[in-house]
């Protein structure tokens, strides 16, 4: 079914400052935006990072919050995918899992969750705004997509007949530093082997909100509490970022070829905490 | 690198009472006030899972034209199997190269990932078009020839206009950020140093 007509193209700011980005609005028109390049800098940084120009010219934001796993093994038809013919059992539990997913994985799959906005949602706590025939629904982010568990054909908290109509930021206590660190086998135009987005909001010398999401190790996008716990209520400093970020793979369970990203994840969100919150 | 397969139901090209040259196809959009509709995607009905067919009217290169495309079909496919305009290059029909980069509506876009019924009223440039037909090059073509940016060339065309893309967006503040926005086009041959010369020259020019 193609919407692309559909009047879901806006980017706007709430009277309290929040951000509400329309579901067809194009990732290059997003980033690019001043304000949004203003205000919620980690937004701009993570679709800058994702695919390649020509790619973000077409794609939308409801397009890629709901886009689905690089797993090789779900493209390939030949192989076994409970994703995509759920009970044939997961070829990348015991193939080549090198970019799979070390936190939130089941059994029955442990594929990563490809986007780097929605990671960046998941720091912001947006929410889904949605509509179908049962009307208009608002969802939390980090209720939206859906672990994988013994279902992971179901990826999504969306009901049958419901688009997404708009994603929207809550406003935040300014001021508000955030940002986005993508780490990839190359330097541009790839996934993430680990990613980290993080939004503080620092006043009088202390952390008061923190807003930290990890990507390319979840089978959702990330939001990493512990970190954010203990960070509230500190004063930045050199070696917080690092024992923040110690609780980043909190949980962790890493599979044949992708144990590198235990450590790896640890690093890119101390070395993140550390660009959006000073220090050295 | 994927094979060319016409679109599924379509006849073999020499079979099809609706093939037109490039020369005919030229000659009746010239003359068609609107456009004129070519006969294309003509879908077996008892293709398994043959797809709906629509009536699309857009602009290629500047000349009308109206085609009946299955809902399936790729820009990229109605390009070269169809309007018979192959500069326009099918690296990987997945998003993943860049050779297939054309512009619609003034923006680059990948054209293997573009369905063409959705281009109703669209205006597309493609490589053929970027220049006046017997009129001198885009600049950027010509800082391609001067600073040798190829060698296969199988890239060329998706480079050339993701450049032009690139260049209009000004993103040609340094061979870093050049780098950076030309990520989407990928070059087997490697000539990558020469391509962001090339840009580096052609923004200087345009
Ligand atoms: C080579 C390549 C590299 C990429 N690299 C990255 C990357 O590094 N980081 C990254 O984040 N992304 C990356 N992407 C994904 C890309 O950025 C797009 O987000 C993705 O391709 C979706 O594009 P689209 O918006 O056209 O959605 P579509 O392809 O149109 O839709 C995707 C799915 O979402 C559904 N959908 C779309 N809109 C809605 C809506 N409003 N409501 C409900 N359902 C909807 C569609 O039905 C479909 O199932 C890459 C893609 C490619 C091809
Ligand atoms: S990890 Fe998930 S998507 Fe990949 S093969 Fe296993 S079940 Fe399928
Ligand atoms: S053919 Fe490779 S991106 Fe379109
Ligand atoms: S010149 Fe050969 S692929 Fe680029």
């Amino acid at each position: 079914m193609d919407i692309s007509a559909l009047p879901l193209g806006e980017i706007t700011f709430t009277p309290e400052g929040g951000l509400r980005l329309g579901a067809l609005a194009r990732m290059a028109d997003v980033a690019a935006d001043p304000a949004v390049r203003e205000a919620y800098p980690v937004i701009a940084h993570a679709l800058e990072l994702s695919a390649s120009p020509q790619l973000r010219n077409m794609a939308t934001i409801g397009g890629n919050v709901m886009q689905r796993t690089r797993c090789s093994y779900f493209r390939d038809v030949s192989a076994a995918c409970n994703k995509r013919a759920p009970g044939s059992g997961c070829a990348a539990r015991e193939g080549y899992n090198r970019g799979h997913a070390i936190l939130g994985t089941s059994d029955a799959c442990v594929a990563t969750h490809p986007s780097d906005l929605a990671v960046a949602l998941a720091a912001l706590d947006a929410r889904i705004h949605t509509r179908g025939p049962g009307g208009e629904r608002t969802v939390p982010f980090a209720d939206f997509h859906l672990l994988p568990g013994t279902t992971p054909d179901r990826e999504q908290d969306l009901r049958p007949g419901e688009l997404i109509v708009a994603v929207e930021v809550p406003p935040h206590p300014r001021p508000l530093a955030s940002g986005y660190l993508k780490v990839r086998d190359r330097q541009s135009y790839e996934f993430a082997l680990t990613s980290a987005a993080v939004a503080l909001h620092v006043q009088g010398g202390v952390i008061r909100s923190a807003g930290v999401a990890a990507g390319g190790v979840g089978t959702v996008p990330w939001r990493l509490r512990a970190v954010e716990q203990h960070l509230v209520g500190r004063r930045p400093a050199g070696g917080l970022w690092a024992a923040a970020a110690e609780r980043a793979a909190e949980g962790a369970r890493p599979l044949a070829h992708n144990g590198f990203k235990v450590d790896l994840l640890r690093r890119t969100v101390e070395r993140q905490l550390r660009i959006v919150g000073g220090g050295s | 690198m994927s094979s060319s397969q016409p679109v599924s139901g379509d006849p073999p090209p020499d079979a099809s009472p609706w093939h037109v040259s490039r020369r005919t196809f030229l000659v009746v959009t010239g003359v068609a006030a609107g456009g004129v509709a070519v006969g294309l995607a003509v879908v077996d009905a008892a293709a398994p899972d043959a797809g709906t067919v629509a009536r699309v009217a857009l602009a290629v290169n500047g000349e009308p034209v109206v085609v009946e495309v299955d809902s399936r079909t790729s820009l990229l496919d109605l390009l070269r199997e169809h309007l018979e305009l192959p500069g326009t290059k099918k690296g990987c029909d997945a998003g993943a190269c860049g050779a297939c980069t054309v512009h619609v509506d003034g923006r680059r876009v990948l054209s293997c990932l573009t369905l063409a019924v959705r281009l109703e009223g669209a205006d597309v440039v493609t490589i053929e078009g970027l220049a006046p037909a017997g009129g001198a090059l885009h600049p950027l073509q010509a800082a391609f020839i001067e600073q040798d940016a190829l060698q296969c060339g199988y890239c060329t065309p998706g480079q050339i206009m993701s450049g032009v893309g690139c260049i209009q967006e000004r993103h040609t503040g340094s061979a870093e950020e050049i780098r950076e926005w030309m990520s989407g086009n990928l070059c087997r041959c490697g000539c990558y140093v020469k391509i962001v010369r090339a840009v580096e020259q052609a923004a200087g020019e345009v």
